[in-house]
């Protein structure tokens, strides 16, 4: 009894002690330990500990929106399959489904279900973190969160536009955020935050060689920007690929970078870019390296838009490039869903497929990847049924990680189009009378079987057929007749009896000619095929209007059409300014003043 | 700034003295809030440090070794401090600074006691840690390591930075593999994972930027076996560094100039064989020792790798014959060799010339 009494007195006389040492503490001191509380624990309620069903593998991830979008990596989401259970501090157990992936950023977008008023990060503005910044990881490392209470890891920011080579073969971090903040296996796809507690990153690699797969005080998270720029791509549940300008860039002996090979039919070479030419800017950064030109090339998307600076015997060019995809869709689909028609779900995964030079592993190794990146040990992916609520918003389709959330995106984005105007019952001809801006009349008659223009020059028709592959007319106008057909067909048919019609994701607006570039407006954007050419459809995010169509036909530039000025027509907006583009050249710029658009005949 | 104020005085004179006065009350409150801010000061001092931390290429790249280390300026003139590892094993040592400026460097000396070298590039004006002013460090003082560790940064791209803080400053009880350390001294030994592939010659700094030390190589724990954080302190390695910049080292060109005595030593005369010289810079390894020669009563075998004759570094068989060259054949020489991991000093001397 009297051990117990000195016991109680010295935990006693311990915790007095405590108090009065807090009492000295500077009130400052005081002040930045409470919001450093207040900060994680708003965080942690963002965190998702993700399992693999059956328990047997799993990750980290991060919640973006209310309505349960949540960031990963794909490494992490390879593992687990299609539906994953997630944990969150609440203790709550989400079911979740895949929605899309960037193999070669090792990103993944998931949906937790369930819910409408998720806890959601912020997105911060990753080109503002600088080497010093406090950061913290929350996550799942060593998959702890058995109760779902995530793990917090407080450090620094050790580097930032980091430049990691692929490892295995697509995994390639770009323009990443090095931290010393602990990164261990089962932190991947989790949220790196900054010091106020804004989404700055995910977590998915670290330098692992020697030591075994914990942490060496170096943890690599994909740039929140990056992500944003590639968002829109992922919520299309596409498998998505990065890009490439078309040409290959080496550093001189002078440090200059200058490209040392470079492709003829790809857009960059369209736009004057040859062989020895120096890398001056590229996305808006100075090009001093090779990794600063690779970093920059890895934050976008394919076909998006990029400013690029070249210089040629100390002449200065500025030039906007269109990007290549990195691989053939048929290669990537192949090395992240397999060869053939066989859809997912595969419970080998064969990720990563070995070069075609290198000899085909048993089938019965393990699966290794070459890369040192935190991945627990991954389940069968699949192994469990996949329950109800996630199968009804789960859909497989070659190229897809779930198509089901491309109908979900094309319907939103058609819903806000059809909403300003719709045009289904529009099925007679079109007459679209106005001025050039270079002087003279111009009118645009379009049915479901013939375009025709009449400007000064004459008037051209094209039959619409199954063919417009050499449909061009009129000449240097990259092919206008075709063009307007098929922004008709869209406006009148709408994206499900369009044909071949899907949503692609998101690609900055491009500026009108001559306005001051400033950060890029991202657009929802369609892809669609039709009379064996390809259209892409640009809504403006403003207000959902159709802002910009262009039609490819291959190894050439796009003739685009740029409508604007919009405004009612017989209760309709309807765009009063349409200006057509090909390669770097207006083609023509027509003020539409008188607009009849008839309704079919009734069969 | 003057731009703006002039635009405004032609522009509404009478409005001046308000827009002035509250431009600088902003700008007073941006500069003051920066500088209560941690995180801010932290930057600056981050950014002043790594133009002070060079990458080092050289001789590696196989079986695990890597090919780079760290470094950091101590000298305006380039003056480089680093660790003494196979890395430096090379006449093509590359030296990139922060600002991607490439050098080749020259190897002033090494001294493999204390595992440091100290190379040279030839610039100017250069940031630079000044080791007389480097401090000390208590323990659970607040540290940050610079380093290019894993080899994370090429060109001009920063070094990395960690941070940490000094657990305890304590004899160094450790490993490399199977062997005991050469440097036993005293160590910072760190709680952040700063001693990395790569990392080794990095700068271990004060939350001020103040030099406490330098990250060394990779070693294990002789009594737990687990990887060793770790920064020599500076006060531990300035006499070495001093005594290479001197030249005492390794023989400067300028000593070229020094009269060879006329009858010098010579490996016969001491009774020591070098395995046969066959590259351009074959390590001086004992090949034999001939019976009843000065080596074999002072102990040298074969296998034994000579780094240091007379203090002097030698790097090669053509370097170790050179050197002799400069010693009179009846004054006596230290030798030393590294044997199985440790240093080992001989003294010999040539027997007395017969008539």
């Amino acid at each position: 009894m009297r051990q117990l009494v000195s016991l109680f007195a010295a935990v006693v006389a311990v915790s007095s002690w405590a108090n009065v040492a807090r009492a000295d503490v500077d009130a400052a001191v005081v002040k930045a330990e409470a919001d450093r509380i207040a900060v994680v624990a708003k965080a942690r309620d963002v965190a998702v500990a993700v399992f693999a069903p059956g328990g047997q593998g799993g990750g980290s991830g991060v919640v973006i929106s209310p309505d349960g979008y949540a960031l990963s990596n794909f490494h992490v989401t390879k593992g687990s399959g299609d539906a994953m259970k997630c944990g969150m501090a609440d203790g709550r157990m989400y079911d979740a489904v895949i929605v899309g992936i960037d193999p070669v950023g090792d990103v993944a977008v998931i949906k937790l279900l369930g819910r409408n008023d998720f806890p959601c990060a912020e997105l911060g503005d990753s080109d503002q973190v600088q080497v010093g910044d406090w950061a913290f990881a929350i996550g799942n490392p060593f998959l702890l969160a058995t109760d779902f209470q995530p793990s917090v890891s407080y450090g620094i920011i050790s580097g930032v536009r980091r430049y990691q080579y692929p490892a295995g073969t697509l995994l390639e971090y770009t323009d990443c955020i090095q931290t010393d903040a602990s990164i261990n296996p089962g932190n991947s796809g989790g949220p790196l935050f900054d010091a106020a507690g804004r989404l700055i990153g995910i977590n998915g690699r670290g330098s692992f060689e020697k030591r075994g797969r914990v942490n060496v005080g170096v943890g690599y998270a994909i740039s929140i920007n990056q992500i944003k720029n590639f968002l829109g791509h992922l919520k299309s549940g596409r498998i998505v690929d990065h890009a490439t300008l078309g040409a290959r860039v080496a550093s001189q002996a002078d440090g200059r970078v200058a490209v040392v090979d470079i492709l003829e039919d790809c857009d960059a070479f369209r736009r004057g870019l040859r062989y020895g030419d120096e890398i001056v800017r590229f996305g808006g950064r100075d090009i001093r390296t090779v990794n600063a030109f690779k970093n920059v090339l890895g934050i976008f998307p394919k076909d998006w838009r990029v400013p690029l600076t070249y210089r040629r015997e100390g002449k200065n060019y500025d030039v906007v490039v269109r990007l290549e995809g990195l691989h053939s869709t048929e290669e990537l689909i192949s090395k992240v869903q397999g060869k053939g028609a066989a859809p997912q779900p595969q419970p080998d995964g064969p990720m990563p497929e070995p070069a075609p030079d290198a000899p085909k592993a048993p089938k019965i190794q393990p699966k290794k990847q070459g890369g040192p990146r935190p991945r627990p040990a991954v389940a069968r992916p699949n192994a469990a049924p996949m329950p109800k609520e996630v199968k009804e918003v789960f859909e497989t389709h070659r190229g897809y990680a779930n198509f089901h959330f491309n109908k979900v995106e094309r319907s939103r984005t058609w819903g806000r189009a059809v909403a300003r105007g719709d045009f289904h019952e529009l099925t007679g001809p079109w007459i679209l009378k106005g001025e050039l801006a270079a002087g003279g009349d111009a009118e645009l008659r379009i049915t479901d079987v013939l375009s025709s223009v009449t400007m000064p020059g004459g008037k051209l028709e094209l039959p619409i057929n199954d063919d417009l592959k050499n449909a061009t007319d009129p000449p240097g106008s990259g092919g206008l007749l075709a063009a307007i057909s098929i922004w008709r067909r869209l406006l009148v048919l709408g994206p499900e009896k369009f044909g071949e019609l899907t949503y692609l994701g998101t690609v900055p607006l491009p500026t009108p000619a001559g306005a001051q570039a400033g950060p890029p407006v991202l657009a929802d954007a369609f892809i669609g095929y039709v009379g064996g050419v390809e259209a892409r459809f640009l809504f403006d995010p403003k207000n959902g209007d159709l802002a910009v169509v262009e039609v490819y036909r291959d190894g050439d530039d796009p003739c685009e059409l740029h409508f604007s000025d919009y405004s009612e027509v017989e209760g309709r907006q309807f765009p009063h300014r349409l200006e057509v583009r090909y390669g770097d050249a207006v083609y023509a710029v027509i003020k539409l003043t008188d607009i009849k658009l008839e309704k079919g005949e009734a069969k | 700034m003057q731009t703006l104020l002039k635009c405004f005085l032609t522009a509404r004179p009478k409005i001046i003295p308000f827009r002035l006065l509250a431009m600088m009350a902003t700008l007073a409150f941006c500069l003051v809030a920066n500088s209560n801010s941690a995180t801010a000061s932290l930057r600056q001092v981050i950014a002043q440090t790594q133009p002070k931390i060079v990458k080092i290429y050289g001789a590696g790249g196989f079986q695990g070794l890597e090919a780079y280390q760290s470094g950091m300026l101590i000298s305006a003139e380039g003056h480089v401090l680093t660790v003494w590892s196979y890395v430096l094993d090379t006449d093509e040592i590359l030296v990139v600074l922060d600002d991607g400026r490439k050098f080749k460097a020259k190897l002033m000396g090494a001294d493999p006691r204390s595992e440091l070298a100290v190379l040279k590039i030839e610039a100017d004006d250069l940031a630079h840690f000044d080791l007389p002013a480097a401090v000390q460090a208590e323990s659970g003082a607040r540290v940050l390591a610079f380093s290019n560790l894993f080899g994370v940064a090429t060109g001009d791209e920063p070094a990395s930075v960690q941070h940490g803080h000094v657990a305890v400053k304590s004899q160094l009880e450790a490993r490399r593999g199977v062997f005991d350390t050469t440097y036993k001294g005293a160590v910072y030994i760190l709680d952040a994972m700063t001693n990395n592939p790569g990392a080794a010659g990095g700068a271990l700094t004060n939350g001020e930027g103040q030099l406490l030390g330098m990250l060394g190589k990779e070693l294990k724990n002789s009594l737990n076996n687990t990887w060793v954080n770790y920064a020599i302190p500076v006060d531990q390695i300035t006499k070495t560094v001093d005594d290479i910049r001197t030249g005492k080292f390794v023989r400067q060109t300028a000593d070229e100039l020094e009269k060879k005595p006329e009858k010098a030593l010579n490996l016969e005369l001491l009774g020591m064989v070098l395995v046969p010289d066959v590259l351009e810079r074959t390590p001086p390894f004992v090949d034999a020792v001939r019976a009843d020669s000065p080596a074999a009563a002072a102990g040298l075998r074969a296998d034994d790798l000579v780094l240091f004759v007379n203090d002097r570094l030698v790097q090669s068989c053509k370097a170790m014959i050179s050197e002799l060259e400069f010693i009179d054949r009846i004054d006596p020489v230290k030798i030393t060799v590294i044997r199985d991991q440790d240093l080992v000093d001989v003294n010999l001397s040539a027997p007395a010339e017969k008539k």
